[in-house]
């Protein structure tokens, strides 16, 4: 409790992420230049994936890493808000969303684009991982529309919250189905073997850019919440400005 | 905690729903329309409107819990009497249930009840199995309803929220809608899959009126 206490305080906070956020960005700058530059010209390309279209890996995987892990970040914070009502991850929820479903529709993008050349298709209803991520994207999409439909601050929040959480719930037992009905349609998937199977050459430079993806994704959180605290400051004030200039008149 | 109020939010939203048009034939003249529009799209091949017929159904069913949901709980808090409910001394979450659970029996049921029809004129088979499946379409139905009704009280207070409610609930539909789908395709695995849509009802049933209670609260406010 105390620890969350101390990450609520939107001056600590401020305070934080003045230096954290531009360290983000540098950070992140290298590990996806490094981890591109190593895609893209170093590492050899695999025939079996489809030659050089195998290197969209790369960006695809981090992305789907991150969609995933925006989403998880996404209930936590609204599990957060919804307990202790700590501002501070109502507005991470709520500027996590967008990032978030960005990283998922790049994720399809990608996946479709390296579909395409080497299983002759830009989608496949049978592949579980490809129906997860989009249903992930429209869970995105409907805590984002949720929260625009709301007409006060507070209402958005507690909606988003409830909605977040309920998703969240959800979000195995739809992995499950979908890993059944897609199971039963085809043997094992021809996509590429991930993981411990991988080689060294490609695991490198594929965790280093996961990492460099998720610091960017971190930074930008982190410069969203500074816009959002200020939104709402301004907001309190041109408010209370208002109220002050009603007594006046 | 006494069940006056359960009873009474169950017999209102069936008044409603009945009432509302012309009873449990509005939502029938929907799925009929729906399922006559399909072999207009795709072609009078038998074949082909066997095979997507269960699914179809499936989607028509769907389709009536987002219609029909819209104003099951936007009505009440309009006109007062959600604040009702939340003093009645009931739980809200079962008041919400019991609200479902009523627009289920006049515009779930039916459907489900009718489906044996439309299964006839989808090329199938005429067989005790389109009976069998008059349950799995009524069991499955019951999950997109709790979980439609989860949408619906979340945007109980948003104008013109039927888009908003299809945006939120459809995601929740996907594990029925597999399962459901499966039990009836006949193939590998169709044989445990029953269990499964039940499970993923059971489980609508049990997470569903919390969230909508919550919901409620907020639009109560």
């Amino acid at each position: 409790m105390s620890m969350w206490s101390a990450f609520a305080n939107p001056l600590k906070f401020l305070r934080l992420s003045d230096w954290l956020a531009p360290l983000f960005y540098a950070a992140s700058g290298l590990c996806i230049a490094w981890g591109l530059w190593q895609g893209l010209w170093v590492v050899p390309k695999d025939e079996y994936q489809g030659g050089d279209i195998m290197r969209v890996m790369f960006v695809h995987v981090p992305a789907a890493w991150l969609a995933m892990a925006s989403y998880s970040a996404l209930a936590v914070a609204s599990f957060i808000w919804f307990i202790w009502r700590h501002e501070l991850a109502d507005i991470a929820a709520k500027v996590i969303a967008p990032l978030g479903a960005v990283w998922t529709a790049l994720c399809l993008a990608t996946g479709s684009i390296w579909g395409k050349p080497t299983w002759g298709t830009w989608w496949q209803w049978d592949d579980a991982r490809m129906m997860s991520v989009l249903f992930l994207f429209f869970l995105f999409l409907g805590y984002m529309a949720l929260r625009a439909a709301m007409d006060t601050r507070q209402k958005a929040a507690r909606a988003g919250a409830i909605l977040a959480m309920v998703g969240a719930l959800n979000v195995p037992l739809i992995k499950f189905s979908v890993d059944l009905f897609t199971s039963l349609h085809q043997g094992a998937s021809v996509m590429a073997a991930g993981g411990p199977k991988m080689a060294a050459v490609y695991l490198w430079p594929l965790m280093i850019s996961a990492l460099g993806h998720s610091l960017l994704f971190g930074a930008l959180v982190m410069t969203s919440m500074r816009t959002e605290i200020r939104d709402r400051r301004t907001a309190r004030l041109r408010a209370a400005a208002l109220e002050g200039g009603g007594a006046d008149a | 905690m006494t069940a006056a109020p359960l009873l009474s939010a169950f017999r209102q939203s069936l008044g409603e729903a009945w009432a509302g048009g012309a009873g449990a034939l509005l939502p029938l003249g929907f799925l009929g329309g729906a399922a006559v529009l399909v072999p207009l799209g795709i072609g009078s091949d038998a074949d082909t409107l066997r095979a997507v017929g269960p699914g179809i159904l499936w989607v028509a069913l769907a389709l009536s819990s987002l219609v029909t949901l819209e104003r099951i709980f936007q009505a009440d808090a309009e006109d007062g009497t959600l604040d009702l409910w939340l003093q009645a001394g009931a739980p809200v979450s079962a008041i919400a249930a019991a609200k479902t659970l009523a627009h289920w029996l006049s515009a779930g049921l039916p459907l489900a009840l009718f489906s044996p029809l439309l299964a006839l004129m989808f090329q199938a088979e005429a067989s005790p199995a389109l009976l069998v499946n008059v349950g799995l379409y009524a069991l499955g139905s019951l999950a997109f309803f709790f979980w439609g009704g989860v949408g619906a009280a979340l945007s109980a207070t948003v104008r013109r929220g039927g888009l908003l409610i299809s945006l939120i609930a459809l995601p929740l539909y996907v594990p029925t809608a597999i399962f459901g789908a499966l039990a009836m395709s006949g193939g590998p695995g169709s044989t445990g899959a029953p269990l499964l849509l039940a499970a993923s009802t059971l489980f609508a049933c049990a997470v569903a009126p919390y969230a909508m209670a919550a919901a409620l609260r907020l639009a109560a406010d």
